[in-house]
């Protein structure tokens, strides 16, 4: 009667889903390869050297913290190099080589290994090597003129190393006299990314073809970037900004300041100028770091927002993306206790 | 097309297998083994001795409470043992062995039709009671239980469970699509015990053959046949109250409390065959699937057929690595061949390269959290778990949990979410009890 064969027994459902771990992060990972392409094109070899550097240090602290606390060595889940890539992107095009080792091994080793590894972290870890570099490195972090891509040798790949001048980011000009913002960059030019910036953030178009992939994909929700980006785009209106001549002004009451397009054109170069896409698209998504259900994205999202325009507005520092990702990182706990689902059947 | 309202999960239904294989009935075993706990509840106590000659639905053992079944002989034979076993789940149980006489002889009082109008509601439960009948989508509640609902509460709609949301399991949908005429009459008699005037039957999108069906079968009565949209766990007795009357079963109640009485399609035929035709529960549909069989198929078998049988008739493949008796969401996987079919067997299934599944750590993606149909956090309810801290079980509503196992189809890091939520629940209740204890315990010392 009995073939002499055992079955394997397990706890029921026998069956699961096809997505993985590994196969969530290799997806982000080609997400953003898009971006990639462009901020080589931009900002030429030195930029896709400091992404490689970032990449393979972080793969390696990841291989030195597994083997340390005897855990089982995974660094084909994509996770390590999806960290380097995400902080590649935010550093800029002329930071020293060992900074961005720096920022990757601490982004590993102490944001993402001494918190438990991964799905343990409460802070991004990208992000907090950036920090980590912003307070180690502000000199090179933080510049008032950023290398651009000369006109003259646009499409010119192979010379932009050399030939290459610089100018204040969006985000500064944003800062320090607002209304001045049309005189220096098009919308059009941050849509395509032709402005200084950190290695991966300025290309929107190319950010939002990696951001249609997540969302297609059901590998991010898109409420939480909607929510992050349309707070800003709202607040930016309805909030006052000082303008150049130091008198408080607000974008949607004072509509002709920018002539036609009005204060909706000051909107759209808040969104598309610093970190914020890649940001709401690829760094406040991270699953370990966001809250868990829907409306606790949404208002985690939010949140994100209010804290990019306060910085951005009234704060020390013309980009306020990174801190205000980590700020919000922080209250996960309380969002994910805010908002519990209903049980089904319960009041 | 409606749905119920919250989470679920779109496993491939892989049904096309056997979908479009016609019932077929197997040859009569030489012997079966008939477990006396095949029903939720006490387990039934056989009133046959060894030796004992007995015919086909003749009453073999009696139920031994108020839930509780009894069970009859599948066909005519001796009873050639009685003895205590195992069952799939791990609990013990009787099993009586029955040696066919290869005659398959009705018993006297058996299989004579029956004008089931003229029977008054009271004597039709009755008859649904002595029947052995149970609910056979899987859960095996006997059906005379829930025809008598508590005092105070008024059943105003019968809900008939076409949805067949497990993956692979295809019974119900050809049972609909081959006895639709015997189900409806089924549906009056279940209509009828339970003096109710409305009925409507579930069935989901992927079966919309069987909708027509029905819908033909249902055109001159007031049967209701309402197509949802596919999506598991729609099969749970409250999704589909939810689904289709949009009344949600308050947590800790039950179907009864919101009006509602759910019968599965192949209950409603049971009763058809036990009220109309005098036949008790003796046999039932069961699919046979999987890509470790040859020939998939829906076979109608007696009760306490060996797996073993209904595998090699239909061609196990010998790289299977894995067998499940049920449906893959939440059926049981059985470590041998040896087992038997009781009357919740609604599917055999046999995977080839299914593996003991490794998990990852949890990334906190929360789709365990969108999924859960009843609002549950189960990424939240694995560190109070592994913490033990039983206090906190009830904040993380572990009780609630109705075991569909969603969250663990969808983790993405194949964590075995539900295996620990039932953990849990098992400690619940073993509190509960050593609660109890305690407690009769003081009062007895005061008395």
């Amino acid at each position: 009667m009995n073939n002499g064969h055992t079955y394997i027994v397990s706890s029921s459902p026998h069956i699961r889903h096809s997505d993985s771990i590994s196969r969530i992060m290799w997806t982000v990972i080609i997400a953003l390869c898009p971006a990639l392409i462009a901020s080589i094109y931009y900002f030429g070899y030195y930029a896709l050297i400091i992404t490689g550097l970032c990449v393979s240090t972080a793969i390696l602290t990841e291989m030195l913290c597994q083997k340390i606390a005897g855990k089982r060595i995974c660094i084909a889940d994509g996770s390590a190099v999806l960290t380097g890539l995400l902080l590649a992107f935010t550093l800029p095009p002329s930071v020293p080589w060992y900074a961005a080792v720096l920022g990757a091994s601490f982004a590993i080793g102490i944001a993402k290994h001494a918190f438990g590894g991964l799905g343990c972290n409460i802070w991004n870890p990208a992000l907090a090597g950036r920090a980590f570099l912003l307070a180690a490195y502000s000199g090179s972090m933080v510049m008032s003129k950023w290398p651009i891509l000369q006109q003259a040798v646009y499409g010119n790949i192979l010379t932009i190393g050399t030939d290459v001048i610089t100018k204040a980011t969006p985000c500064a000009v944003l800062k320090q006299a607002p209304l001045t913002i049309v005189n220096h960059y098009s919308l059009w030019d941050l849509i395509v990314g032709h402005i200084p910036g950190c290695i991966g953030e300025t290309s929107v178009i190319a950010l939002v073809i990696g951001a249609i992939i997540l969302i297609a994909r059901s590998t991010i929700n898109w409420r939480l970037p909607l929510a992050f980006i349309g707070t800003v785009f709202i607040l930016v209106l309805i909030l006052p900004l000082t303008g150049s001549d130091g008198q408080y002004i607000i974008a949607l009451r004072d509509l002709s300041v920018f002539g036609h397009g009005g204060a909706l054109q000051l909107g759209g170069f808040h969104i598309f100028s610093g970190g914020l896409i890649l940001g709401a698209f690829f760094m406040a998504t991270d699953m370990v770091t966001s809250p868990l259900t829907s409306k606790g994205q949404a208002l985690y999202g939010f949140g994100c927002g209010v804290f990019v325009v306060m910085i951005r507005f009234y704060g020390g520092y013309p980009e306020g993306v990174c801190y205000s990702i980590l700020i919000m990182n922080t209250l996960v706990w309380v969002i994910d206790r805010c908002t519990r689902p209903r049980i089904f059947g319960k009041g | 097309m409606k749905t119920f309202s919250k989470g679920g999960v779109h496993p491939n239904d892989n049904k096309l297998m056997s979908s479009e294989c016609a019932i077929e009935s197997i040859d009569l075993p030489d012997k079966l083994i008939i477990s006396m706990s095949q029903h939720l509840g006490k387990e039934a106590k056989p009133i046959v001795i060894k030796g004992d000659i007995v015919q086909k639905g003749q009453c073999i053992a009696k139920a031994s409470g108020f839930i509780s079944a009894d069970v009859h002989a599948p066909t005519s034979g001796t009873i050639h043992n009685i003895f205590a076993g195992q069952s799939m789940q791990g609990k013990s149980c009787t099993y009586i062995e029955l040696h066919s006489d290869g005659k398959d002889e009705w018993y006297s009082q058996c299989n004579q039709p029956c004008d089931w109008q003229i029977v008054p509601a009271d004597e039709l439960k009755k008859i649904i009671a002595e029947s052995g009948v149970v609910g056979m989508g899987g859960a095996t509640f006997p059906t005379h239980v829930k025809l008598s609902p508590m005092h105070g509460v008024t059943i105003d709609t019968l809900i008939i469970n076409g949805v067949e949301c497990e993956p692979y399991l295809t019974c119900d949908h050809q049972l609909m699509r081959e006895h639709s005429a015997h189900i409806v009459v089924g549906i009056q008699i279940l209509k009828k015990a339970l003096g109710v005037d409305n009925a409507i039957i579930g069935i989901e999108a992927n079966k919309h053959d069987a909708y027509d069906i029905m819908r033909a079968a249902t055109k001159d009565t007031n049967i209701l046949v309402e197509l949802l949209n596919v999506k598991y766990p729609q099969g749970a007795e409250k999704q589909l109250i939810d689904a289709l009357m949009n009344r949600q079963v308050p947590s800790g109640k039950l179907p009864m409390h919101v009006g509602c009485v759910v019968q599965n399609i192949a209950t409603a035929f049971a009763v058809y065959e036990a009220v109309a035709m005098k036949r008790p529960l003796t046999h039932r549909i069961i699919t046979i699937s999987g890509d470790g069989i040859e020939q998939p198929a829906n076979l109608y078998a007696p009760i306490g057929t060996s797996f073993d049988m209904l595998l090699q008739r239909q061609g196990l493949l010998s790289k299977a690595t894995k067998l499940i008796s049920g449906g893959p969401m939440m059926g049981t996987s059985i470590s041998d061949t040896i087992q038997f079919m009781t009357k919740g067997s609604s599917g055999l299934l046999a995977f080839c390269d299914a593996k003991s599944i490794e998990s990852d750590p949890c990334i906190r993606c929360g789709r365990c959290v969108s999924v859960c149909p009843v609002g549950c956090m189960p990424v939240q309810m694995m560190e109070v778990i592994a913490q033990g801290d039983i206090a906190q079980y009830a904040d993380m509503h572990i009780a609630d949990c109705i075991e569909c196992g969603s969250c663990s189809y969808i983790c993405p890091a194949h964590r075995h979410l539900l295996h620990y939520i039932r953990q849990a629940k098992s400690e619940l209740v073993a509190e509960r009890i050593k609660k109890d204890r305690a407690a009769k315990k003081k009062e007895a010392a005061n008395e």
